[in-house]
């Protein structure tokens, strides 16, 4: 226990805390329009085609680093400013695909998943002259330390971005309920769909590329996907399954980033172990009640 | 002016035309029943009347009030999954949301209406109650309060009592013709021609030999 306070003194460690919260909290509100739309299939690909873009950014970084003979301020190591747009624009165009009926949705988002990691991978072998090209690719898939090593900018970046992402969510939720329970009758009813299917998926972007920080792209549909499986054992009404599912990733982000302070695991995995073991006890209280 | 006047419509997939060269009207307060085969285009129709698949020709001119949605639908069963978490009140309340322009939340009045719209089904008791858990007849019902909330004069429903058990049937129907007798269009797919003889009093078929009338035509052509 003193070894946790002594760990909270430092500023690396509550930069992490922070970023945990926030990224848990967005990343649990739209789980059940992902679950229960075709849209996790939308949430599974951005988080490769976020990949491909990090190995870009990465590769980018350290050209320009030795073009320039010196590390730019505020660029420098940020991936998140070229990943975000990347991803934002593949979700729209994902989104895309995905609804027109003559192309097959599922195979074009399999393709361009498959497709990023491919890449990604590919340009961080040929341009990385890291000596622990494994360990990087090792930590983009599984997010190992990264938010341990977070720039103030990322912190703040980070914490705009929730705040966008929970303020969107929240003015928005009775259409995005609407939207995700009955799309033919929202439309009948004169919602404008289309629209709104567009925001969830940028909002999906944004998460994606918010979670990439605390577990990696690998693992980040856990993230998303656990707490609204979770919750949904429990609870029968959206609302309700919408605030356990925060409320439940929020406690298992703040968990698993403990243990894995204490027992120096990785911080990814261990947050989705411990989402794991919240499931199935979920599950089992389902069962009982 | 009519709610609704279809001109030389033709429906269909892509280029694949299914129902060809349709014209009818429906006016405020009318009941039309639209009859045919299994797979003869009548949830392909009434799908495009509501914008939801594109005309391959002719026109749909809705009434002012009712364009830019304001239409009241209940679908086909089988298009709300099975497990959704959903309580009743909240889809009722969606209702409201195609009407609300830019307004993010409902209203207190909205509240109360959709109380009052699932009293008139007659399921006040169920507000809480999960969607999933409740039998078909009563899912259906709640499905009807829903697009109640969305509109007072044009309710478009596919098959409203598939998969009922006979006493759902008919309390559904006499449900629904209250509704009718309270000023409410009704455009109902139904592949029960007796029900339809009995509510409707308007009578669209698709098929080989389409028709549209009244049911007075209707029978005399019989
Ligand atoms: N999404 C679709 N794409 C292409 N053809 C379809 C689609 N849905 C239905 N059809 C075809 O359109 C025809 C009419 O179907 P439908 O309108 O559902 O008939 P009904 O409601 O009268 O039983 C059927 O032959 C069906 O196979
Ligand atoms: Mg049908």
């Amino acid at each position: 226990m003193s070894k946790l306070f002594e760990y909270l003194q430092f500023p690396f460690v509550q930069h992490a805390l922070i970023v945990g919260v926030l990224v848990a909290l967005c990343s649990s509100l739209l789980g059940v329009t992902l679950v229960l739309k075709r849209f996790s299939f939308i949430g599974d690909g951005l988080s490769h085609v976020a990949f491909g873009a990090m190995a870009l950014a990465a590769v980018l970084d350290q050209l320009l680093t030795e073009a320039l003979k010196t590390e730019i301020p505020g660029l420098s190591g940020n991936s998140m400013l070229l990943v975000l747009p990347i991803t934002m624009i593949s979700a729209v165009l994902l989104l895309r695909t995905g609804n027109n009926t003559k192309i097959k949705g599922d195979a074009a988002i399999a393709m361009i998943s498959v497709a990023s990691l491919a890449f990604g991978y590919l340009i961080m072998n040929i341009f990385s002259t890291s000596s622990n090209l494994s360990g990087d690719v090792c930590s983009t898939l599984f997010g190992s330390t990264s938010i341990l090593t977070l720039t103030g900018l990322e912190v703040w970046l980070c914490i705009a971005l929730s705040v966008a992402v929970v303020l969107i969510f929240v003015l928005f939720y009775n259409r995005i309920f609407a939207v995700t329970f009955d799309e033919d009758f929202a439309i009948a009813s004169g919602i404008k769909a289309s629209r709104y299917n567009t925001m969830i998926a940028i909002v999906i972007a944004v998460i994606i590329v918010l979670a990439m920080n605390l577990v990696g792209s690998l693992l980040i549909s856990a993230l998303v996907i656990f707490p609204a499986l979770s919750s949904m054992r429990l609870f029968k009404s959206f609302k309700q399954v919408t605030i356990c599912s925060a409320v439940l990733s929020v406690c298992c982000s703040l968990g698993g980033i403990v243990i894995s302070l204490l027992a120096g695991t990785p911080v990814g995995s261990t947050i989705v172990a411990v989402q794991a073991a919240a499931f199935l006890l979920c599950t089992i209280a389902g069962r009982l009640k | 002016m009519s709610l609704l006047t279809v001109k030389n419509l033709s429906v269909g997939y892509d280029s694949h035309v299914i129902l060809k060269d349709l014209s009818f009207k429906v006016e405020a307060g009318d009941y039309l029943c639209i009859i045919g085969e299994n797979g003869s285009g009548k949830t392909t129709l009434m799908r495009t009347l509501l914008g939801l698949i594109p005309s391959l020709s002719g026109s749909i001119s809705l009434d002012e009030e009712l364009t830019g949605g304001g239409i009241g639908y209940l679908p086909q069963k089988s298009s709300i999954q099975k497990d959704f978490p959903a309580s009743v009140t909240e889809i009722v309340l969606s209702g409201f949301l195609g009407g609300m322009g830019r307004a993010f939340f409902y209203t207190k009045e909205q509240k109360t209406l959709a109380l009052e719209n699932l009293e008139r089904m007659g399921i006040k008791e169920l507000k809480d109650r999960s969607f999933s858990e409740l039998s078909g007849g009563q899912q259906q019902r709640v499905m009807l309060a829903r697009a109640l909330c969305a509109t007072k004069a044009l309710l478009l429903m596919d098959e409203p009592v598939a998969g009922l058990d006979p006493d759902a049937q008919n309390s559904m129907y006499s449900v629904i013709q209250k509704l009718n007798k309270e000023g409410c269009a009704i455009i109902m797919i139904s592949h029960d021609v007796d029900a339809a003889m009995r509510y409707a009093d308007h009578i669209l078929r698709t098929g080989p030999v389409p028709f549209f009338g009244t049911k007075e035509e209707y029978l005399k052509n019989e």
